[in-house]
């Protein structure tokens, strides 16, 4: 008689079954394959994911094996909307806060310093404490145009602060922000940089060492800054990878320079690449999200000849700040017996908050004037996508329209007129809003965009709705009985709009006249090679072609100054997956193989929002500098789970030809 | 094959700035209970709260009959790694469990003293003490790293606890579809993270390695 490890009486050929599943599992552990593409390489695993049912692993040798892949079809155990189901468990509601009570803060200018010590070097100065990967690559290409102290020299330190008030029904929160020399604040300082004005950031880790930490439970004191969206060499892009603690340093160089200044477009760059609305934030492989969470994230607004910040020049875009202002909303969630932030660790999935911060204050109001505002709106996450409306609760059937001028660091080619737009983490729009309209009222920006998960939002956009069959495993959140849009007035009521009733003088252009600002790079050139990115979940794992995030690895290589096309494909059935590649912009040239329809799409992007059951078909231009720079999901939460890859940019003659990296 | 090397991994990890015995990088709150009624600072509110919702103190067994609690005996002052099995799981567990079983080469004399991995089953009416015994056994756990059993209802309760659930609740009663995550941890300073089980064996072993090293600054080559 034989009997399995459970006791259980087996038949004969069942026990040799088990004997070999045993056997192939400790052949397994001596070969060292623990990897999908090491089992792969021996022929263990199919295409599908499976492994090879021929031996069976398993203990009672199963001759079945399961997939990773959700059942597919109407799932009868899933009743319409039960999205309700996917709110964490252990989240309880944040304490009442009034809203509308603090003025909205707006992020004072980062203060410049006339020098550094010790000096900024072109070689990483390790024996003063500098972490820095490799010498300054603009000063090698031209050392007059960039020299190794520029003219403009900034001294950042990341800092811990316990006393910001974000509601004045809140205790003091302790939180980590940027300290220019002037004081720490969350968001951090605003940039005011300027295209052909070079400038060094000496970005200081002063956060506590870990051993006094005082962190109110989440967040890793060691820090690398990336400087999200902008053409800058890998040595200062603020790899994930390249992260120091307490008392060390980096300088990082931004050339400030438009792409193609050095190899399609010189000496200056093509103009039709010039960028506007930057933003810096930590980017610590692994703790990203708790760390910019924690507040480490903050504005840099790019000007020109052209967008100057100056209502009676170029564009004639209103003047900046005063009536130019950034934007950023946040979402957290407090503990409702200490009042303090609180962060879930042990989340995989997303995270969402149930208070609404504008610029590091919950609910703020601001006062305006009845003229045009240029709002820069940034999305720093963790994990929440926003649909902003302008609503008037006095008058909820009104449309409320506004114009859209640029998606994520860009100006289109001419403002759209919008009654609403979206955007996921990291995205930013720039707007234009005429407040004439409202003189002497109080309206409110208020998000209608109905999430209920970290998953993404609770139906995905109709376009992509009508592109989907019926019978995907998306068609369950698409015909749920969840709207997409919440009723006006029913959603998040996000910065409340106290307009003046005396007009005033407006000399800014007036986009009912559309203006033209730039035109769109041409997208036609002959892809060098067409690369495709899988982003799936495998028990729970999250993955860019079935591999995982490695600070040790990079995926592929791409050639400098080469055209590529990445076919990025969203694999999980009902995740939306807002993917951001560094150093260059793209274009999208696809969805599902029809052309983009919205207005957020048909400008030049640095973060893509892949929706369920999508292929989003991608452009590229890899121009100028070399090296490391990462593709991630900037849903932070899965960004920390390993839904990265790392690539890098060689010169011409290194590259390889990989299709699926 | 990649270089797992015990050698490569003690040589990256040297680079910490203070390879300090774990005691010195608990805060004072944490060397244990003070037993003193002061009050209760941020830092210790903040650690309860991850203790109460994410850190059941649930009873367990281990491989060797040992009946523990999850919060007092296996994390309370320690850094840890968790993840979760069953001994008839044919196709994720033995990948994380290999993998695993070469991490733990790579803590060496730390395994057991400054870092403690655990595994939990999660098909406890399954896999009782001696079908875990024989399981470890299988991967050659050493000492330090312990394998665990117990009721259905606690396991849950643990396994929800530290995230490792879906959101929709038909995968998430799938047992093969099971979260073949590593969450890794530093309890007393609350440093918290999670790799993929099935990630590079050195990265995984690095990931973990900041909980005991965490002041190490890291370079990545060009």
């Amino acid at each position: 008689m034989y009997r399995n490890v459970f006791g259980e009486k087996v038949s004969r050929a069942r026990y040799k079954e088990m004997v070999n599943a045993a056997k192939n599992r400790r052949e397994l552990i001596a070969a060292g394959l623990t990897s999908r593409r090491d089992l792969f390489k021996m022929g263990l695993l199919t295409a599908g994911g499976m492994l090879i049912a021929k031996s069976g692993l398993s203990a009672r040798a199963y001759g079945q094996v399961q997939t990773n892949k959700p059942p597919s079809g109407p799932d009868p155990n899933r009743s319409p909307g039960t999205n309700q189901n996917c709110v964490p468990g252990n989240q309880t509601a944040s304490p009442h806060t009034r809203p509308f009570i603090q003025a909205l803060p707006i992020m004072p200018l980062a203060q410049k310093v006339s020098s550094l010590t010790p000096t900024p070097t072109e070689s990483p100065n390790v024996s003063h404490g500098e972490v820095r990967a490799a010498d300054h690559q603009a000063h090698n290409i031209d050392p007059t145009r960039f020299p190794v102290v520029p003219a403009t020299l900034y001294n950042f330190h990341q800092r811990q602060i316990t006393n910001a008030v974000q509601s004045p029904d809140l205790p003091q929160q302790t939180v980590w922000g940027f300290d220019d020399g002037t004081g720490t604040r969350s968001p951090g300082p605003t940039y005011q940089a300027f295209y052909g004005s070079p400038q060094l950031t000496r970005n200081t880790n002063s956060l506590p060492p870990i051993t006094q930490v005082n962190n109110t439970g989440f967040g890793m004191p060691s820090v690398t800054t990336h400087l999200h969206n902008a053409h800058n060499p890998s040595e200062s892009d603020g790899n994930p990878c390249d992260f120091y603690t307490n008392g060390h340093f980096c300088d990082q160089y931004y050339p400030n320079v438009l792409a193609g200044f050095n190899s399609d477009h010189t000496p200056n760059g093509d103009i039709n690449e010039a960028l506007a609305t930057l933003w810096y934030h930590d980017h610590r492989v692994d703790f990203t999200s708790q760390n910019t969470y924690k507040g480490l994230f903050g504005f840099y607004c790019l000007f020109n000849q052209f967008d100057t910040g100056n209502d009676d020049t170029g564009f004639r875009l209103p003047d900046f700040p005063a009536h130019d202002i950034p934007l950023a909303f946040t979402d957290k969630i407090y503990d409702p017996e200490t009042g303090q932030m609180v962060f879930d660790l042990f989340n995989l999935d997303g995270i969402l908050g149930d208070k609404f911060l504008v610029n590091g204050v919950i609910q703020p109001f601001l006062n305006v004037e009845p003229r045009r505002y240029r709002f820069r709106m940034l999305d720093p996450g963790p994990s929440r996508f926003y649909e902003f409306f302008l609503t008037d609760l006095n008058n909820l059937s009104a449309n409320n329209q506004y114009w859209l001028i640029g998606t994520d660091g860009n100006l289109l080619p001419n403002p759209v007129k919008i009654s609403s737009v979206r955007i996921g983490p990291a995205e930013r729009v720039d707007v234009i809003v005429d407040f004439r309209a409202f003189a002497g009222k109080t309206i409110y920006l208020e998000n209608r965009l109905n999430q209920l998960s970290g998953q993404g939002p609770a139906a995905v956009d109709s376009q992509v709705a009508a592109q989907n069959s019926s019978t995907t495993e998306c068609s369950l959140v698409l015909n749920s009985s969840q709207p997409a849009i919440l009723p006006a007035g029913t959603g998040n009521l996000l910065l409340q709009f106290r307009v003046s009733g005396t007009p005033v003088t407006d000399d800014s252009v007036d986009p009912a006249t559309n203006p033209t600002f730039y035109q769109l790079p041409d997208t036609t050139a002959e892809p060098r090679i067409v690369r495709t990115f899988k982003f799936d979940r495998l028990n729970g794992q999250w993955s860019v072609n079935g591999q995982f995030m490695d600070c040790n690895q990079f995926r592929f290589a791409v050639r400098q100054n080469s055209s590529e096309q990445w076919l990025l494909t969203n694999l999980t059935g009902d995740w939306t997956h807002p993917i951001h590649i560094h150093l260059e912009e793209h274009r999208i040239l696809s969805r599902n193989r029809k052309a983009p329809t919205v207005p957020g799409d048909s400008g030049r992007k640095d973060v893509t929002q892949v929706h369920p059951n999508e292929r989003v078909q991608l452009f590229f231009r890899f121009r100028d500098w070399l090296g490391k720079y990462p593709i991630h999901c900037h849903n932070v939460v899965h960004e920390d789970h390993a839904m990265m890859a790392l690539w890098h940019v060689v010169p011409a003659g290194q590259e390889d030809n990989i299709l699926v990296p | 094959m990649k270089d797992f090397s015990r050698r490569k991994f003690v040589s990256m990890a040297a680079v910490a700035a203070a390879a300090a015995p774990v005691a010195a990088l608990l805060p004072d709150a944490a060397r244990g209970d003070t037993g003193t009624s002061a009050p209760q600072t941020t830092t210790e509110l903040a650690r309860q709260r991850l203790q109460r919702l994410h850190l059941p103190n649930v009873p367990l067994i281990t491989h060797e009959g040992k009946h523990v609690r999850f919060y007092d005996d296996l994390v309370k002052n320690k850094i840890v790694t968790l993840n979760f099995f069953f001994a008839k799981c044919d196709e994720l567990c033995p990948l994380v469990m290999a993998n695993l079983a070469k991490v733990q080469k790579m803590f060496g004399s730390d395994l057991g003293r400054k870092i403690f991995m655990y595994s939990f089953t999660l098909k406890p009416e399954e896999d009782t003490v001696d079908m875990i015994k024989d399981y470890r056994k299988m991967y050659g756990a050493m000492p330090g790293w312990t394998f665990l059993t117990g009721k259905l209802d606690d396991i849950e309760k643990l396994r929800k606890g530290i995230g490792f659930s879906y959101p929709d609740p038909a995968i998430d009663k799938d047992k093969t579809q099971h979260i073949g995550n590593i969450r890794y941890g530093n309890e007393p300073l609350m440093l918290w993270a999670a790799c993929p089980g099935m990630a590079h064996t050195q990265w995984v072993a690095e990931s973990i390695s900041w909980m005991m090293h965490p002041e190490v600054n890291r370079i990545q080559a060009p």
